[in-house]
């Protein structure tokens, strides 16, 4: 709509004529202009510059729709009104169905904690049939960090639908429907994205999955293909010199701490904050205790599923695990966090976890314990 | 040389300079045929120069009746319309004090926070809250929203619209005991029939649609709030020219607010937040540059303080400075449930 010719607009000749002789062809050029500078360029009087624009205006203008007719559109055209199910069924709920279509959605957590996993399982179910609960169509996973794993796809597909990929053929149907792509260079994924925009109303492209986002991805994408895309972030660790105040709310002086101290690293998710307002919903995973009072606990850490950001959901928490057919939720009911507590990335990591389990025993057993 | 004023073409603007008219009383004399003449121009041109000149005249006259001063008001008639209008309420008791009752009419605010601190939700139940009928102190008109990041969740909107008519029944059954008709004939697809919904994909369909609305909302009078989610999105990643943005968004702004004084709607804008560099330290700031900061006539910026949410009013040429918690609910927006302290499982 943007690049509309000033040629197709049924301006009156003369004002026509002179905005092809001034070099302004396109809708976006004479509209990035104010009406002085127009004035000026074009040498006429405000009046003519002003019904111009009125007109370009009004053909570059989009179309409005009721909310009313958005919602009876998605009801009858899409499935089940426009989101995917996970599968995971407490978090389906919280989010009206599942992932949404049309827009972005961020799986952001520390390393080895389950976005992979995740992305495996989602883009399994997309490829199966619809009775299965699939969209079945093609899924592209674009892999930056070639850590998509064919075996483990499959050992996923095994446990959680026997029924299919026990056959051969209906297998290598399955998994013949994802498309792996490798990008090596930022330009090459730019290149790759063009082509994929081509390619997904022709070859029946029903999700895409980019694992991770080194570069911004525009929404744009999604939005005219109305699919799920589901991207996964990293995280980095938060030092105190970020931002986290506006200019009026009022600084502690006296050093006594907002932040208490923690022994889980501080994360937060990486490429900012610029990032985070372009995607819709964004789906914290982390590792953290249950509650700190028992001496289980040192032992134990649990893997949370957050729903941080989400113009449906209330912010819920999931405890999750990771098995042999994937991911699933150990409770479908969630717990809701309170405050910016939704946003924060913990760590109590598996790491640290054997390392309490380390010096417990050490202490138990009254041995010294080293290690390199 | 009040010549320089005038809204006409440069090359007329030449002509007369060099046929040495530069004053605008040197105009006033002066027939079409002869100025033709004069300028080598055709009379129907030298018409228009001169209507053009007898207008900016008028406006010019130093006399301090109103009724010749075309388009001025005295402060006491605009007391009056002043105290006249209604707000749109925010659903939040707290939110709607510190805002002197609501979102104004005939004004541009500009409401902005960090991701996720309920921006969309905010302009949801704005655009929900615009069509309480008058029965019930609202405005019974209708909204466009216009979004730009593709954050309009219909089915949230479909949950607050139905919270809002369960809200208005309950204030029914209390307060009107002797009214027999109730307004649940109301439903939540009434209310989402009466949202118009714009989906922009770039600064230069944003530009064209902002252009568009006057003549849309002389077709659609009763529109009376238009919700920009969010004014920042295209404005932020395709512009390199970073002074033509600053002269685009000043004239935007000036569409919408000379939109919201003509048709007597309130403008709400939403903004993304950003990291500034000042003193040495990162703070947050709402984003788009500090030109863009001056032409919004009322500022509402959005954060956490602790585990709740705030707003609080940044800028406004009638309201006091001031903070207030409030939450998002189901229902939408609402008071924040301060009193009840929940158990935080750390």
């Amino acid at each position: 709509m943007a690049n509309k010719l000033i040629s197709e607009v049924p301006l009156p000749k003369s004002i026509a004529n002179v905005f092809a002789a001034r070099n302004i062809s396109t809708a976006k050029e004479a509209l990035s202009l104010t009406e002085f500078e127009l004035m000026e360029l074009l040498d006429v009087g405000l009046t003519e510059v002003r019904s111009a624009l009125s007109q370009i205006s009004e053909i570059v203008a989009p179309p409005y729709q009721t909310a009313l007719s958005l919602m009876e559109q998605r009801v009858q055209n899409e499935h089940l009104r426009g989101h995917f199910p996970t599968g995971l069924k407490g978090l389906d709920a919280a989010l009206c169905g599942g992932i949404p279509f049309g827009v972005l959605t961020e799986l952001v957590g520390p390393a080895g904690i389950g976005k992979t996993q995740l992305c495996l399982k989602l883009s399994l179910l997309a490829s199966l049939p619809t009775n299965y609960g699939g969209l079945d169509g093609r899924v592209i996973y674009i892999d930056v960090e070639s850590k998509f794993s064919s075996r483990r796809l499959l050992e996923i597909g095994l446990r959680s639908f026997p029924e299919i990929f026990q056959m051969k053929a209906m297998a290598q149907e399955m998994a013949g429907r994802i498309l792996v792509l490798r990008p090596t260079s930022l330009s090459e994924f730019t290149q790759s994205l063009e082509q994929i925009k081509v390619s997904l109303l022709q070859n029946q492209v029903k999700m895409l999955v980019i694992d991770s986002m080194a570069a911004l991805v525009s929404g744009s994408l999604a939005e005219f293909s109305r699919i799920p895309v589901v991207v996964t972030n990293q995280v980095r660790s938060h030092n105190h010199d970020d931002a986290s105040r506006y200019s009026f709310q009022v600084q502690r002086r006296d050093g006594t701490l907002e932040i208490p101290i923690r022994y889980d690293s501080h994360l937060i998710a990486a490429l900012g904050i610029h990032w985070a307002h372009a995607v819709t919903t964004r789906l914290v995973l982390e590792a953290k205790s249950g509650c700190h009072n028992t001496f289980a606990v040192l032992l134990i850490s649990q893997r949370f599923i957050k729903v941080a950001k989400s113009p449906i959901s209330p912010p819920l928490a999931f405890p999750f695990h990771i098995t042999s057919s994937g991911i699933s939720l150990l409770s479908d009911d969630g717990m809701e966090l309170m405050g910016p507590e939704i946003n924060a990335i913990h760590c109590q990591g598996l790491f640290r976890s054997l390392m309490n389990l380390l010096i417990i025993l050490s202490i138990l057993l009254r041995i010294p314990m080293a290690w390199s | 040389m009040e010549i320089w004023r005038l809204p006409i073409s440069a090359s007329q603007r030449g002509k007369l300079i060099s046929a040495g008219y530069t004053s605008l009383s040197s105009l006033s004399s002066l027939s079409p045929s002869d100025l033709a003449r004069e300028l080598k121009v055709s009379e129907a041109e030298a018409m228009g120069i001169l209507k053009a000149a007898s207008h900016s005249r008028g406006a010019e006259t130093s006399n301090a009746s109103c009724s010749i001063l075309d388009g001025a008001q005295s402060a006491w008639d605009m007391l009056h319309d002043e105290e006249s209008l209604i707000h749109i309420t925010t659903s939040s008791a707290d939110l709607d004090n510190i805002l002197g009752g609501g979102i104004h009419c005939k004004e541009v605010t500009e409401i902005g926070g960090v991701p996720g601190i309920g921006k969309t939700q905010l302009g949801m139940q704005i655009a929900v809250n615009v069509q309480i009928p008058h029965d019930f102190g609202g405005l019974s008109g209708k909204a466009i929203y216009i979004d730009t990041e593709g954050s309009f969740m219909v089915e949230r909107a479909f949950q607050i619209a139905e919270a809002c008519i369960e809200d208005m029944s309950e204030y029914n059954r209390f307060l009107r005991k002797d009214f027999q008709e109730c307004k649940i004939n109301m439903k939540p697809e009434d209310i989402l029939e009466n949202i118009f919904y714009f989906r922009i994909c770039s600064y230069t369909e944003q530009i064209a649609l902002i252009n568009y609305l006057d003549k849309f909302i002389s077709e659609h009078k009763d529109v009376k709030v238009v919700v920009v989610d969010s004014v920042t999105f295209h404005f932020r990643q395709d512009f390199d020219d970073m002074a033509l943005r600053t002269r685009v968004l000043s004239g935007m702004a000036l569409k919408l607010m000379n939109l919201a004084k003509k048709f007597s709607l309130a403008v709400v804008l939403l903004n993304q937040a950003t990291i500034k560099h000042t003193e040495g330290s990162f703070q947050l700031a709402l984003a788009l540059g500090d030109s863009w900061s001056h032409t919004c006539t009322n500022r509402i910026v959005l954060y956490w303080n602790g585990n709740e949410r705030y707003a609080y009013i940044d800028k406004s040429p009638s309201l006091r400075s001031a903070s207030a918690a409030y939450s998002v609910t189901a229902r939408g927006i609402r008071n924040s449930s301060s009193s009840c302290k929940r158990i935080k499982m750390m």
